[in-house]
C-alpha cells in the first residue's frame, strides 16, 4: 500500500494532546506510523499553513434503511438542483435532507467524516439497511438496532430478568448484524401501535405493564453486563415537547451511581442523543424557551454521560424517527405528509418533512439551544456536534455549526437577523455566550470524543501511530482566521481525506472509492436456553417470517465486515 | 428418502411466503413436490422441471425462426444494442433479486437509459399519491398481531394473493387477535362478487369507477356531516354504518389493489384512500397498504430510490436522474416513440402494455431476459433464458410491506444456464470496455 507523509500542518489531536504545533504525519499500510518508519518514496503532501486532524466520526445519522428510503421514494421534490452527474468510476448522486447511498458517502467523506453510525436500525429490516451501507461508499459505517419497544425486551424487563435481556441483545446484535443498543421514546412506540404513546418515563405501556424507565434501567444493565464497546444509545421520551427537559433529567438519573464495565476505553454507562429536542422548557409553543442551561448542568456534573446536539441548521428537511408517535403529532401540527412504518414486535418509526424557518421563533430558539448546549459543554471530550440527520438538519451543514459554535460574530448576525429576533434572544442565553471554540475543541467534539464514546478509540478519532489512517487536511490556517466564512469554507471541502491510508479526496473532489467496512458487535455470551426457546415461540407464533430467514448474512448484505468481539460468557 | 428442504421462500408474488418445504430427489437435483405453498407459487418450482425449457439465448431470424447463439454472443448484442442507443429503455426488473437490479442499474448508468420496473402498470399511480400524501403503513406482523378491522378495496387476494388472508390479514391467530378471523371485521369493496367478497362481513358491491367518491363519502360519514342518499350506489345509512366500524376498531388496515389504482382517477383514489387512513388515526389506529403484484416490484423501487432516489420511470439518459411519469415512463416513451433500443428484464410486457407499445418493441433492437418464452420473448430480437431467481439462485426481495427477504436456492440451474446476475455482470463488463474506448 502506498506511503504518505503529511508534513507542516498544524496538528489538531486531543489523543495526543497536540493543540496545534507543525508535526508531521505519516501513512504506511493504512495506519498511522512513526514518521520515520515511512520510506523516502513516501508521497509528500505540503500542509503547510492548514489544519490537520484525524477523520471525523459521525455518532448518530439516519442515512440507510426502510424509513431513510421511504423519505427518498416519497420526496422526489428534495433532489431539485441536487443532482450530480456520474464521473469516472463516481456514481451519480442526489438529494438534499436524503441524498442517495452514493452521494451521502462522498458528501460525507469531502468533509472529512470517514465513519458514520446509522441511527435506528428496526431489526426485521437489517437486511435493508445493510444493502444500503454496502451502496455507500468511502465511509465505515455501523447501525445501532433499536431495543426500546421490543416484545422480549419489555417481556423479560418486567420481571427484571437483566441475564435474559443480555442474553436476547447479544443474540440480536448478531442476526442483524449490529452495533449497540439503541432506544427511541421506550415503550412510547410499542403503545403508538394502539395509536396511544409514553409521555413520561413512569407512563406505562398498554398490555406489557412496564414502564419506560425499568426499560431504560434494565437495558443499561444489560450492557453493561455484556460489556458493549458503545453505552445504550436513547432518544428519551417526550422528544420535541415544550417543557420535557424535566423528563429529560429524570432520564439521565437512571443513570446515576452505574459505573461502565468495558475493554473499549468507553466510560459513560448512557448517550443522550440529539439534546436540543429534549432541552425545552415552557407549557406551549407560545412560552416556549431553553433548557440548556439546566440539562447541561447535570450533564456536566455527571461523567457517565455522554450526549450529542442535534442541532438545528434552518433548513428545509426531512423528519424520520422510531419515535413513530411524534411524527404523528409533528404532522397534526404542520400538515405536510406523513409515513409511518410500524414494525411487528419490534419498534416502528415516522416521517414527515419539515421546514425550519428562520421566521418562526420556535425554529430560531431551537437553533440557538442546540449552539448553546455545545457551548456550555464543559468537558468537548462528552459532547458531539450532530444535526440527527436529517432530523434537524442535513449533515452537509456541520462547517455551518463548526462556524457557528468557533464565532460569536456569526451567531451574533443570525441571531439579529431572526425575525422575531428579540424573541428570540429573550428565549435563550445564547446572545451572552461568547465562547469561541477552538480547533481543538472541535477535533474533540468530532473525532476523539465520539470515537471514545463509541469504543472505539483505539482505532478512530486520533493520529497516534498505530491507530487506522484516516486523516485529513483542511485548508484553514488556524493562526490566520479572519472571516468566519473561512471555516464553513474549509471544513466543507477538504484539502485531503485519508481513509484507512487510501487518498479518497483530493482538493474537494473524491476521487476514490475506499474501501468500505461495517462494524458490528459480536457478543458471546453463555448458551441461555430459555432465550432461545422464546426466540423460537415468538417467530412461529408472533413474526411474519421464519427464524431462518431473519439473520443478515453473506457476502451481499455485509461484503467487508469489521466485527469487534466481546467476550461476555 | 427423499430430501426435503424448509423455509423457502416463495417468488411468485408480493406476498412472499418464507415457509415452503420442498421435496427432492436423492442427488438434490430434481423438485419432487411442494409444500404450504399456495397452487401458483407450487407451479412456479414445478414449472422450472420442464423438459421442454429453454436454455439457450436465441436471436430472432427475418422468417421468425430462432438460431441459437452463446451467452457471450447475447451479451455482445446486448451491450452493443445499449451502447449505440441514445435512449434506450431498460424494463422490468420485479421479479429478479436486488443483486441483478444493482448490476442492471450500474449499466443504465454508463449507457443513459431509462430505467422503469412493472410499478409503471400497477402501483405506480400508489407511488404518486404517497409523494402527494404520504403513507401510513405497517409490516403484515402487526396486522396478523393487532389488527380487527381489514379492508380490501379494489383487490382480490383469494386469487391474486392466495395465502395473503390465512398468513398475515384475515386468518391467523396473533398476540392481540387470539380469535383469529373472528376477532376480525372484514370489509371488501368491489363492483364484483368475488371469492374475497363472499368472505366479508360486509361486501360494498360499488359502482364500477366510483371509488373516490365513496373513500371521500366515508370521511364525509367519520365528520357525520351530511351525505346524498346514495354514494356510488351505496345508501347514506350503510356508508355511516360502515364508517363506524372503521372507527369503532382498535386496529385497522386498507389494503388496496388494482382495482383502485388503475381505473377512473388513478392516483387520485389513492389519495383520498391515504386521506381517510390518516383521519381514522385521529380516532384509533389504521394503517394502509398497496397489494404489490410482483415478489420483487417492491425491491426494485427501494434500489432504485437508494441509487438514484426515485421509485420507478427514472431516466438517466442526460447523465444524472430524471423522474417524471408520463414523461419518463415506459408506455409514455413507446407510445412517442422516443425509445430506440428495448431491454426487458424479469416481466412480460408484452401480455401487459397496450398494443401499440408492443408493435413499437417489436420494430426495435431489443432483449428479452427472462426464463420463460413469454409474449415480449416473441416480439423481441434475443431471448436470453436464465436461471430462476428463487429456484436456481437466492437472491434479496423485498415483501409488499418492504420487509427484504433473502431468496434460497434450491436446485441447480440446467447446466451452462447464467442467471440474471451473471449476464447482468457480462454486459456491464463488456458496456464498460465499448464506453471506455469511446
Amino acid at each position: 500500500m502506498s506511503e504518505y507523509i503529511i508534513k507542516n500542518g498544524h496538528v489538531f489531536d486531543p489523543v495526543q494532546g497536540i493543540k496545534g504545533d507543525k508535526s508531521d504525519v505519516a501513512i504506511k499500510d493504512g495506519k498511522i506510523v512513526k514518521d520515520t518508519e515511512v520510506s523516502s518514496k513516501a508521497k509528500v503532501i505540503d500542509a503547510k499553513g492548514k489544519t490537520v486532524m484525524a477523520g471525523a466520526v459521525e455518532v448518530h445519522a439516519h442515512i440507510a434503511g426502510p424509513k431513510v428510503n421511504m423519505g427518498r421514494i416519497y420526496r422526489p421534490e428534495d433532489k431539485l438542483f441536487t443532482y450530480t452527474p456520474k464521473k469516472g468510476n463516481l456514481r451519480m448522486g442526489g438529494g438534499f435532507s436524503i441524498p442517495t447511498t452514493f452521494k451521502t458517502g462522498y458528501e460525507y467523506a469531502k468533509m472529512g467524516y470517514t465513519t458514520c453510525m446509522e441511527a435506528a436500525m428496526p431489526p426485521l429490516f437489517s437486511r435493508h439497511t445493510h444493502e444500503e451501507m454496502r451502496d455507500t461508499p468511502i465511509i465505515d459505517e455501523g447501525a445501532y438496532p433499536v431495543f426500546g419497544n421490543n416484545w422480549f425486551v419489555m417481556e423479560y424487563l418486567k420481571n427484571n430478568e437483566i441475564e435474559n435481556t443480555a442474553a436476547y441483545c447479544a443474540w440480536l446484535l448478531r442476526a442483524t448484524k449490529g452495533y449497540a443498543i439503541k432506544l427511541v421514546n421506550p415503550g412510547g412506540t410499542e403503545a403508538w401501535g394502539w395509536g396511544l404513546n409514553c409521555l413520561t418515563i413512569h407512563d406505562p405501556v398498554p398490555y406489557f405493564d412496564i414502564t419506560p424507565a425499568q426499560i431504560i434501567k434494565g437495558l443499561i444493565d444489560a450492557n453493561e453486563r455484556l460489556g458493549l464497546p458503545h453505552s445504550i444509545h436513547i432518544h428519551p421520551n417526550s422528544l420535541g415537547t415544550p417543557g420535557n427537559y424535566t423528563i429529560t433529567l429524570d432520564t439521565l438519573k437512571l443513570a446515576e451511581g452505574v459505573k461502565a464495565k468495558n475493554k473499549f476505553g468507553r466510560e459513560q454507562v448512557m448517550h443522550l442523543t440529539h439534546t436540543q429536542f429534549h432541552s425545552y422548557g415552557g407549557e406551549n409553543w407560545g412560552n416556549f424557551e431553553s433548557k440548556a442551561k439546566e440539562v447541561m448542568d447535570y450533564v456536566n456534573k455527571n461523567k457517565n454521560i455522554t450526549i450529542d446536539t442535534g442541532n438545528v441548521t434552518l433548513d428545509e428537511t426531512t423528519t424520520m424517527t422510531a419515535d413513530g408517535p411524534f411524527e404523528h403529532h409533528l404532522t397534526e401540527l404542520n400538515h405536510l405528509k406523513w409515513a409511518n412504518i410500524d414494525v411487528e414486535l419490534e419498534t416502528g418509526s415516522g416521517l414527515v418533512p419539515y421546514i425550519y424557518s428562520p421566521n418562526i421563533s420556535v425554529c430560531a430558539i431551537q437553533w440557538s439551544i442546540g449552539l448553546e448546549l455545545a457551548l456550555m459543554a464543559k468537558d468537548p471530550m462528552r459532547c458531539f456536534i450532530t444535526t440527527d440527520h436529517p432530523n434537524a438538519g442535513p449533515f452537509i451543514r456541520y462547517p455551518r455549526i463548526m462556524k457557528w459554535l468557533m464565532s460569536d460574530k456569526a451567531r451574533q448576525d443570525q441571531l439579529k437577523a431572526f425575525k422575531n429576533s428579540d424573541k428570540v434572544i429573550a428565549a435563550s442565553t445564547l446572545a451572552s455566550l461568547d465562547k469561541e471554540m477552538s480547533l481543538y475543541e472541535i477535533a474533540m467534539m468530532t473525532r476523539a470524543g465520539p470515537a471514545k464514546s463509541l469504543g472505539l478509540s483505539n482505532m478512530y478519532g486520533g493520529l497516534k501511530p498505530g491507530m487506522d489512517a484516516d486523516v485529513v487536511v483542511y485548508d484553514l490556517n488556524p493562526d490566520k482566521i479572519g472571516d468566519p466564512e473561512e471555516i464553513e469554507k474549509a471544513f466543507s471541502l477538504a484539502s485531503h481525506v485519508f481513509k484507512t491510508g487510501v487518498e479518497v479526496v483530493k482538493n474537494g473532489e473524491v476521487v476514490n472509492n475506499g474501501n468500505k467496512r461495517t462494524l458490528w458487535v459480536n457478543a458471546k455470551v453463555q448458551e441461555n436456553a430459555q432465550v432461545m426457546r422464546d426466540i423460537n415461540e415468538k417467530f412461529l407464533k408472533y413474526y411474519s417470517v421464519k427464524q431462518a430467514n431473519y439473520e443478515s448474512l453473506g457476502h451481499h448484505f455485509v461484503p467487508n465486515p469489521y466485527a469487534i468481539e466481546v467476550d461476555a460468557t | 428418502m427423499t430430501k426435503s428442504m424448509t423455509d423457502v421462500i416463495c417468488p411468485f408474488c408480493g406476498t412472499l411466503c418464507d415457509d415452503l418445504e420442498i421435496s427432492l430427489s436423492d442427488d438434490g437435483k430434481k423438485i419432487l413436490d411442494v409444500y404450504n405453498a399456495c397452487a401458483i407459487g407450487a407451479e412456479k418450482f414445478l414449472h422450472s422441471q420442464a423438459k421442454d425449457r429453454i436454455t439457450r439465448p436465441r436471436l430472432q431470424q427475418a422468417d421468425g425462426t430462432w438460431k441459437e447463439i452463446s451467452y457471450d454472443e447475447a451479451a455482445e448484442y446486448a451491450a452493443q444494442m445499449l451502447s449505440k442507443a441514445k435512449k434506450p429503455i431498460m424494463y422490468g426488473w420485479s421479479s429478479t433479486n436486488c443483486e441483478a437490479q444493482s448490476v442492471g442499474h450500474e449499466i443504465a448508468e454508463m449507457v443513459g437509459a431509462c430505467v422503469d420496473n412493472t410499478a409503471a402498470v400497477c402501483h405506480g399511480t400508489t407511488l404518486i399519491a404517497v409523494q402527494d400524501i404520504g403513507l401510513p403503513s405497517c409490516t403484515l406482523g402487526e396486522i396478523k398481531n393487532r389488527a380487527d378491522r381489514v379492508i380490501f378495496w379494489g383487490c382480490n387476494p383469494a386469487h391474486a394473493h392466495p395465502r395473503h388472508m390465512s398468513r398475515y390479514s384475515w386468518v391467523p391467530r396473533g398476540f392481540f387477535t387470539g380469535k383469529g378471523h373472528k376477532s376480525r371485521k372484514l370489509v371488501v369493496v368491489d363492483p364484483r362478487v368475488t371469492d374475497t367478497a363472499k368472505l366479508a362481513d360486509i361486501h360494498l358491491q360499488i359502482e364500477q369507477g366510483r371509488d373516490y367518491e365513496l373513500l371521500n363519502a366515508l370521511r364525509v360519514a367519520l365528520n357525520e356531516e351530511w351525505l346524498p342518499d346514495t354514494v356510488a350506489g351505496i345508501p347514506k345509512e350503510k356508508i355511516r354504518e360502515v364508517a363506524e366500524v372503521l372507527k369503532s376498531g382498535r386496529f385497522g388496515i386498507i389494503f388496496f389493489g388494482m382495482g383502485v389504482t388503475q381505473t377512473l382517477s388513478k392516483n387520485h383514489n389513492i389519495d383520498e384512500a391515504i386521506a381517510l387512513t390518516k383521519h381514522l388515526n385521529e380516532f384509533t389506529k389504521y394503517s394502509i397498504m398497496p397489494m404489490r403484484g410482483h415478489y420483487n416490484v417492491t425491491g426494485s423501487g427501494e434500489v432504485l430510490a437508494w441509487q438514484f432516489g426515485f421509485p420507478y420511470s427514472v431516466d438517466l439518459t442526460r447523465g444524472f436522474a430524471r423522474y417524471n411519469p408520463g414523461d419518463t415512463s415506459t408506455i409514455d416513451l413507446l407510445s412517442r416513440g422516443e425509445a430506440d433500443a428495448v431491454f426487458v428484464i424479469a416481466s412480460d410486457p408484452g401480455a401487459h402494455f397496450p398494443i401499440s407499445c408492443v408493435r413499437q418493441i417489436s420494430k426495435l433492437p431489443s432483449v428479452c431476459i427472462d426464463p420463460h418464452m413469454t409474449p415480449t420473448a416473441g416480439v423481441c430480437k434475443l431471448h436470453v433464458p436464465v436461471a430462476f431467481v428463487g429456484v436456481e439462485t437466492g437472491g434479496n426481495a423485498y415483501r409488499m410491506d418492504n420487509v427484504p427477504i433473502d431468496m434460497r436456492k434450491v436446485v441447480d440451474a440446467p447446466e451452462g444456464m447464467l442467471t440474471d446476475e451473471e449476464f447482468l455482470t457480462k454486459i456491464r463488463d463488456r458496456v464498460k470496455k465499448l464506453k471506455g474506448a469511446a
